[in-house]
Formats: structure tokens, sequence, C-alpha cells
């Protein structure tokens, strides 16, 4: 049998019938078609599910479909304004915090659930914040440079311009 | 080259806009009209006869579109998986390995039944309906066991469980120094089998188009040509009727080079069914399926003076090769080629033994060999250290090859083409502050506090690699690296590489190299990779550090090709010889005439047009493919903190500095971060990570995120990392690779600490993962 579920993803409002089992994850990414949130264990241990619902950082492996019924979901697509990135994902662009990119999008995710919890943290604080998710690439270090960054970024100070393509501009 | 402006400098990478927004295309992201999924039934035994296989309930489940054993893969399906010879040439037995067993499963995870059904649910659900009749048989488990005369066999039909069993030198040498010996240590020491645990697991999609009998391949890889070799050969195509995309791939380690059985299977079913077939693999089956790492053991002898003077080393090195042969597994025993590390010998003696087991087969994972190389050598000449009471760094540069050595012939033949090994070390000494760090070290004994410092000087050979060495190692085709160069009429510049990149960067580093061989902006340059309906004939992937130090040598090849055939046309239309022209700064002009140039997409265009030079064709592209006269070697020294709980066993790295050389760097932003991620990869194995399998039953205990401890960033420090540069001679870019370097050198680091922090204790070795109850036990047992 099949449950109603509307829900706010990115700004827009979508509506559907679905399995009850159906987990969030596999909504956003099979019916919704929004594929940059990604699946990369099969129990909640990666965080490369990391979505915002209602505003919190959540494991979207770890809530159905149903479940998101009424709520209002941000994911990795709706973090940029335009052709104006997240001072977050200009962060890890900035401090080459991504290698494979496949943990990024969690990533960013459950950073700015972060540094909207605690606008100033400690590198201790960011580690700490981001211990559910993994990354095996970058070995942490430019993550949590990129964290840093964003922090200042997002409290005021200016960004920093990236050098997109030196010889080009 | 140009003038340099683009290598070398901080560059952004021009994948990560995709990557950070959301925008990267990985496997599971592709979607085709009319998908079956795909699931797969394995066996929940590590060895079993299989009875009977009942799949009468799943064929009426749900959705289903068809249930398959491995009866109806034949005709559609030819060959066995591949074995590479890598570094044994001479096997002693390859049981033979079909995508689907059939009478006998060997490991816990092997396929033994697929369903298609309409949706993936359908396809999971079905699957779990499946009954399989297994007769139990012994699961071979322990490696010394499994040598032992009558031990049970992995596969029924072996004589025994020996894959190979292999010397690579006369004894005489090392024997004969031996026999010079004041001192002699002996130590085993152990190699935890690793799941590489790309953060993207594997998967396929492939979609079988009957009437015009071609195959489109999506998945996962790091080297999609020979993915296409093996799976046309497989299916009974042509090369040229298969397509292999590999996409954003989301990491590989190792464990995406070789193919696997869903590779074979994904493909079959879509010809069969006439529809795309789609399969992901859940981290479960990653874990339990994907191959595996090290898995192996030394016993090692090494020989020395009084002086500290090294004189020779024997080491056996034991495999852990699984159940089945992996396309790379004898790969691993380059590690004996490398024990001698970068210290002078007068002889090594080195037997591989690769041993059959009941687990997952092992196959290259970042660093294969080296680390296990790095690891053995720097612990024993810890060892000596301790023994004749010596300083670490002074039995170090005792016995360091040194820079007037190169090009240095070690103990096999091998040709180390540059180093200075001990400039790095003085570096990461005086980063560390060694000798404040002893005096602390001494304080904190005084406290009763296990502090330790742990150094690991480490080689690396990589960039595979010349075709005397790789054409017999890969059974024909030898591993030089392709790359093409098209140049379109208004001046765009697409490059087309056999490599392939997962993380590496790439597009950024070679088009670094590109737009400033060229002397055009870098938004000039499309750097492509990753389908093979593109670009050169063959591609060879990337693994063993060799894309920048193969690859990137190939594309500049190519570039060159291109500027050459440009100054022919250029002459033409300055009405000048040739060899009076030059090519600066993006623009040719005659000698002493640079007022009056062209730049080079003006030439460009004009290549398109009339009134070439005669006989010269219209067009500029060129196709280079570069076999390197020898492989790279990269080196440095690292050095570890660590402080060791007493009361709980936690070992904390407190400081860690990391001094590489890689030769000329291209991009020292990526290079740095290759270094940080290999680092965490090998302090993962020495503290945290190690897939464990039930001894008796051959059952896997660590198969999900939950009992596989990957750490996450609050496991980790941060790093002291800086470089020495010493530019390889064995390519014009002067480059060696950095993709493994930090794997190969870390875990060295970490347990030489750990083993100094506990030596009061009397604690000589600890062994591989440093996990806080092992640490606490050998305390507690060396304290009564």
């Amino acid at each position: 049998m099949k449950h109603k579920v509307a829900v706010t993803v990115n700004g827009r409002k979508h509506e559907h019938e679905v399995e009850p089992r159906l987990l969030l994850v596999h909504y956003l990414r099979d019916v919704v078609g929004l594929t940059g949130t990604h699946i990369g264990c099969d129990t909640s241990q990666c965080g490369a599910c990391t979505i915002h619902v209602d505003g919190k950082a959540v494991k979207s492996c770890t809530m159905f479909a149903v479940q998101a019924d009424g709520r209002s979901l941000t994911t990795i697509e709706g973090m940029a304004t335009g052709d104006e990135l997240h001072p977050i994902q200009q962060a890890f662009w900035d401090e080459h915090g991504l290698q494979c990119g496949y943990c990024t999008p969690g990533f960013i995710m459950a950073a700015a659930y972060l540094l909207e919890q605690n606008p100033n943290p400690t590198e201790d604080e960011i580690r700490r914040g981001l211990e559910g998710n993994l990354c095996r690439c970058t070995g942490y270090v430019n993550i949590v440079k990129a964290v840093q960054t964003a922090a200042k970024t997002m409290s005021g100070t200016p960004a920093r311009k990236t050098q997109v393509a030196a010889g080009g501009n | 080259m140009a003038v340099t402006q683009l290598v070398g400098a901080k560059i952004h990478r021009r994948e990560d806009p995709r990557l950070i927004t959301g925008h990267g295309h990985y496997i599971d992201d592709f979607v085709r009209q009319g998908t079956a999924y795909a699931a797969f039934a394995r066996s929940p035994v590590a060895h079993a006869r299989i009875k009977s296989i009942d799949v009468t309930d799943a064929s009426k489940a749900p959705g289903v579109v068809g249930v398959y054993t491995a009866r109806d893969f034949k005709g559609q399906l030819a060959g066995t998986h591949p074995a590479a010879p890598a570094f044994v040439a001479e096997k002693k037995y390859v049981p033979e390995r079909f995508p689907i067993a059939e009478k006998e499963v060997t490991y816990q995870g092997e396929i033994v039944a697929v369903v298609l059904a309409e949706t993936k649910g359908q396809a999971a659900d079905a699957a779990n309906m499946i009954q399989v009749d297994y007769d139990e048989l012994p699961a071979v488990m322990d490696l010394e066991k499994a040598l032992a005369k009558g031990s049970p066999k992995a596969h029924e039909a072996g004589q025994d469980n020996v894959c190979w069993d292999f010397t690579y030198t006369p004894l005489d040498l090392t024997e004969a120094a031996f026999k010079e010996a004041d001192v002699v240590v002996k130590q085993r020491i152990l190699q935890n089998r690793l799941a590489p645990v790309p953060m993207e697991p594997r998967g396929v999609l492939a979609e079988y188009e009957g009437f015009d009998k071609k195959l489109t391949l999506w998945l996962s890889s790091q080297n999609p040509h020979f993915i296409r070799l093996f799976v046309s050969g497989a299916l009974g195509l042509k090369e040229s009727q298969v397509r292999v995309i590999s996409p954003d791939v989301g990491g590989g380690f190792g464990s995406k080079i070789s193919p696997y059985p869903e590779d074979y299977l994904v493909p079959a079913l879509s010809r069969m069914t006439a529809r795309p077939v789609k399969w992901i693999e859940t981290r479960t089956e990653s874990i339990q399926n994907a191959t595996h790492g090290r898995g192996q053991f030394y016993d090692c002898e090494v020989a020395a003076k009084k002086d500290g003077t090294l004189l020779a080393m024997r080491v056996v090195q034991y495999v852990d090769v699984g159940a089945y042969h992996g396309t790379f597994g004898a790969f691993q025993p380059v590690a004996c080629l490398m024990a001698g590390g970068g210290y002078k010998w007068k002889g090594i003696s080195a037997r591989t033994v690769g041993v059959l087991t009941n687990r997952v087969p092992t196959d290259p994972y970042r660093g294969a060999g080296r680390p296990e190389a790095t690891h053995l050598v720097e612990r024993m000449v810890d060892l000596v250290a301790l023994e004749l009471k010596m300083d670490p760094v002074d039995i170090r540069k005792k016995n360091f090859i040194q820079p007037e050595d190169f090009p240095f012939t070690q103990n096999f033949g091998l040709v180390v083409d540059s180093g200075d090994y001990e400039k790095a070390l003085d570096k990461a000494l005086e980063l560390a502050g060694y000798a404040e760090l002893r005096k602390k070290q001494a304080e904190s004994r005084k406290q009763g506090r296990y502090m330790g410092i742990g150094l690991s000087t480490w080689i690396e050979l990589c960039g595979f690699g010349p075709s005397a060495a790789t054409a017999p190692a890969t059974g024909g085709i030898a591993l030089v690296e392709s790359a093409q160069v098209r140049v379109t009429p208004t001046g765009a510049v697409i490059v087309y590489t056999g490599t392939h990149s997962h993380g590496q960067g790439h597009e950024t580093t070679f088009s670094q190299i590109v737009a400033d061989q060229l002397g055009v902006p870098l938004d000039n340059v499309e750097l492509r990779h990753g389908d093979t309906a593109e670009g050169t004939s063959f591609g060879y992937g990337t693994y063993g550090s060799r894309s920048l130090a193969v690859g990137g040598v190939a594309i500049s090849m190519a570039v060159g090709k291109v500027i050459d055939k440009g100054k022919k046309l250029a002459a033409h239309i300055f009405e000048a010889a040739e060899e009076d022209v030059v090519f600066e700064h993006g623009n040719y002009h005659v000698k002493g005439s640079p007022d009056k140039s062209k730049a080079f997409g003006e030439i460009a265009f004009a290549s398109y047009g009339m009134g070439l030079p005669e006989g010269m064709e219209q067009g500029l592209e060129a196709v280079a493919y570069f076999d390197p006269p020898n492989l790279v070697w990269p080196f440095g020294t690292h050095l570890a903190v660590v402080e060791i709980d007493g009361e709980t066993g936690t070992a904390k790295i407190e400081k860690y500095v990391a001094v590489d050389d890689c030769g000329n760097i291209i991009n020292p932003m990526i290079v740095d971060g290759q270094i940080h991620g290999g680092i965490v990869q090998a302090i993962a194995q020495a503290l945290y990570e190690e897939v464990v399998y039930d001894e008796s039953s051959g059952q896997l205990k660590t198969g999900t995120l939950i009992d596989y401890l990957v750490p996450s960033a609050g496991e980790i420090p941060t790093f002291i990392v800086d470089k020495t540069i010493t530019p390889s001679p064995t390519n014009n870019l002067g480059v060696k690779g950095i993709g493994e370097a930090g794997t190969i050198a870390a875990s060295a680091a970490v347990i030489n600490a750990i083993c100094d922090a506990l030596s009061p204790l009397g604690i000589k070795h600890v062994d591989m993962p440093a996990t806080p109850d092992k640490l606490w036990h050998m305390m507690k047992e060396a304290r009564q």
C-alpha cells in the first residue's frame, strides 16, 4: 500500500505516493531526482546522505520518506543561490576540502548545521562535530580548514576570491 | 617547456564546482529507461558444496523478471577470472574462478544466484527467498595451518593451499653476510587485512542494444579500458562493441582496478533480457566482496655489525591470497623486492608464499606491497637500534643510500633513480624539534608516562611502468600511458588521457601542464578521461601512483608533437626555415623578430585552412604513448609522536610530521591533499582497522562500518607537512608519484612510536592494529 507524502525540498513543493518502507534518501534520489545526496553505507555510519530537515542536520537514511511528510528539506542542491556558492561550498573549494567528492555533500550539510549551532568552533569542536561523517580521501585536514574558513566568512570577514583559472583571468 | 606560470601553483580544482553543489555524476546517478534491477544471492558460509538451489519462491515474488544461477550463464560468458603474473610468474595453483558459483562456494559473499526485478526493493526481497542447500566444508583460515600437510583445502579440487612459493635471489650473498654479524634480530611482523572502503561502493549499469550488438557499461572503475578488454572477451564481443564509461568515481584505493563478477554478470543479464540492468553494491557487499588489502605476515631476520652497519636480511612473506587469485594479487610480493628500503645491504634473500584461504581475495590496496616493505624494514631497523642502544636517527643515517650513489642498483637489480634521504630526514627532525622531543620523553618517563617517537624513512617505487618490466607482469600489455591532444579551429584544446581520475584532480593538474606548455589560458584546455569511446585506443588507468609520472608525461609528449606541427606551419607562413622558428609564451616567431608573431590559436586556425606546406595534412592533433625508461622513486621521512594512556592503553598521536619528496610538483595543494589522505589510511591500519573473520567458521565479523572502524575527524590529528624536491631523471617533467606515499610511510612511524613508548616495559614489538585493548593487555603482561 502506498502512502501520500508532501514535502518542500529546496523551496519547491513535491507530492508523491510512496511505499511506506522507502527511505528518505531513496525518495530524494529516485523519486524527486536530486542525486547530490549520496549513499555510502547501510548502517547510518558514513553521513554521505546528510540533509537538513526543518533546519536540522539529519542522515536521510535514518528516516522513511513518509516521516518527512509536511517537513521542509534542504539538500546540497539547495545550498547555492544561483551561481553564488554557499560560503561553506566556497570554503571547501578554496581549501581543497574534497578529493573524490562523494562524501562532500554530506560534510557540507553537516558543517552548515554545525556552524549554525556554533558559529565560531575550535578545531576540536569541528572535529567532534563532524564525527558522524566519514571521508576516505582527505584525511580530514582540509575539511577542518574549510569549516574554519567558512566560519570566518560567515561571521563577516570578507571572503577570499577563488583563483579559478590563473592565466585566464 | 614554456615559462612556468601554472605548473607549481596552487590552482583550485576544476572538478570541484560540480562536486560541491551535488552535480557530480557517480554510478548510481545514471538512469536508463526500462531498467531492471539486479540483486545477488551470496553464500552465507565460507566453504561449502552447493547441493541444490531452489528459486521457486523467488521467481514468483512480485516484480521479478527472472532468477538466474550458474547454468543460465553457460553460453553467455566464456573464460575465467584473469590472474596476472605480476611479480610471481610461476604459480603453483590458481583456482578457476567463474563469476557465479556452481558447485562449490569458497568465501562468504560469493555469488550463487541473481534476481532481476522491476525495482531495487523487489530484487532484494526476492534474493532473500532463494533457498540454497549447502553441504558445509571446513574453512581454511590460518595461513600456517593451511600450509601444513593434510590441511583442509580452500578448494576441493586443489592439491594443497599453495598458490605460489617463489624465492627471488640466490641466497649466498645473504648467507655470507650473516656470518659477519655481531647481532641478529628476528621478528615476525603481521599485516592486518584491510577493507579499502571507498566512500562510493561499486556499481554496474549495462545496456546491451541487440540490434546494434553494442554494449554500454557504466561502472565505478579506476581502469575502464582494462574492464572493456576483460568484459568484451568474456561476452564474446569485439572491444569496439563495448563502451565503458567510468564517470565521477567516489574513491578506489586499488579496489576498483580489477574486474569483478558483477562486471560480467550484469552486462550478460542485459543481453539475456534485452533491458538495461543496474546493480549498486551495498556497503556490506563491498566489505564482503570487494578485494581486500594486506593480510600478510613476514618472518624477518636482520644481521648487523656492532657499530650499526646493516649487513643482510632474510625475509619470508606469507600472503593470504584469499579464495581466488586477485587479478593483480601477485603484485603484493613487490614487498620482498622493496624490503631493503633506503639502505645499503650486502645481501637480501626473499621468499614469498601465497596461501589460498576461504576469505575474500586480496589485491592491491593503496600502496600495495610498499607499505608492507616500509613497515618491515623500518621496524627491523628500529629493533637493531634498540638492540645496539643506538638512536634510530643514527642507524638510519649510517646506512642510507647516499645522494652520490644514484642511480643506485639495489639488491634485486632495481635501479633507484634519485634521492637525498638524509636531507628529508633532517628537515623532519628540525620541524619536529627532535632533540627537544627526546628531552621531553626523558622527563615524561620519569613521571611514568608512555611517550614515544617513531620514524619512517620511507622509499617507494611507482609509476608503472617500463614495458620491459610490466608487459611480462600483466601477461602481455605494457603499462605505458597514452594521450591524445586535439586542437579545434578556434584553438580550443581537448586532451584525452588514458588514466582515470577518482579524486586525484587530473582535470586540474594535467590541464596546468598543457596550458603552460602551449602558453594558453587554463580555460582553453579541456581534460577528458573515463570513456573508452573517446581518445586513444587504449588507456591504462590510475593506480600505483602512475598517472602523472607516466600519463602526464604522455600528455606533454602529445602537446610537443602539436607544437612541432605548428612550428612547421608557422615557418611556412613566415617564409622562414623551421629551425629558425621559436615557440614562446603561446606564440610562434622567427628568432630575433618576436614582434612579428603568430599566436598558437592563429596557427590552429590556419592548420584547418588552405595553402599548407607541401605534404602537410589539415588539422592539429597528436597521439603519444609514453614508455618510461624506469620506475620513479619518491621518498621522505615521517615522524610520529605518540602518548599511550597507561590506564586504558589508548595511543594518541600528539604530533605528526611528514617531509616527502615526489620530485617536481605541479600543484602543491593537491600534493598535500594526497599526503594527508594517505597518512590517515595508514594511521587507520596502525590503530583501528582490521577485517576480522571467525577463525573456525570463516564468518566475516566486520561486515559493516559499525564493526569496521574507519576513523572519523575526531580520531585524527592534524599534520605538519613539508617537502624536499629532488627531480626525477626518469621523465622530462622531473616528477614522481605521490598518491600512495602517505600510506606507504605512516604505519611504520606510528608503530615505531608506540614501540618506543613501551620500550621501558621491555616491549619490543607491537602488531597492527594497536588497539587500546591490545596495548592494555601487553602493558599489563609486561608489568607483571
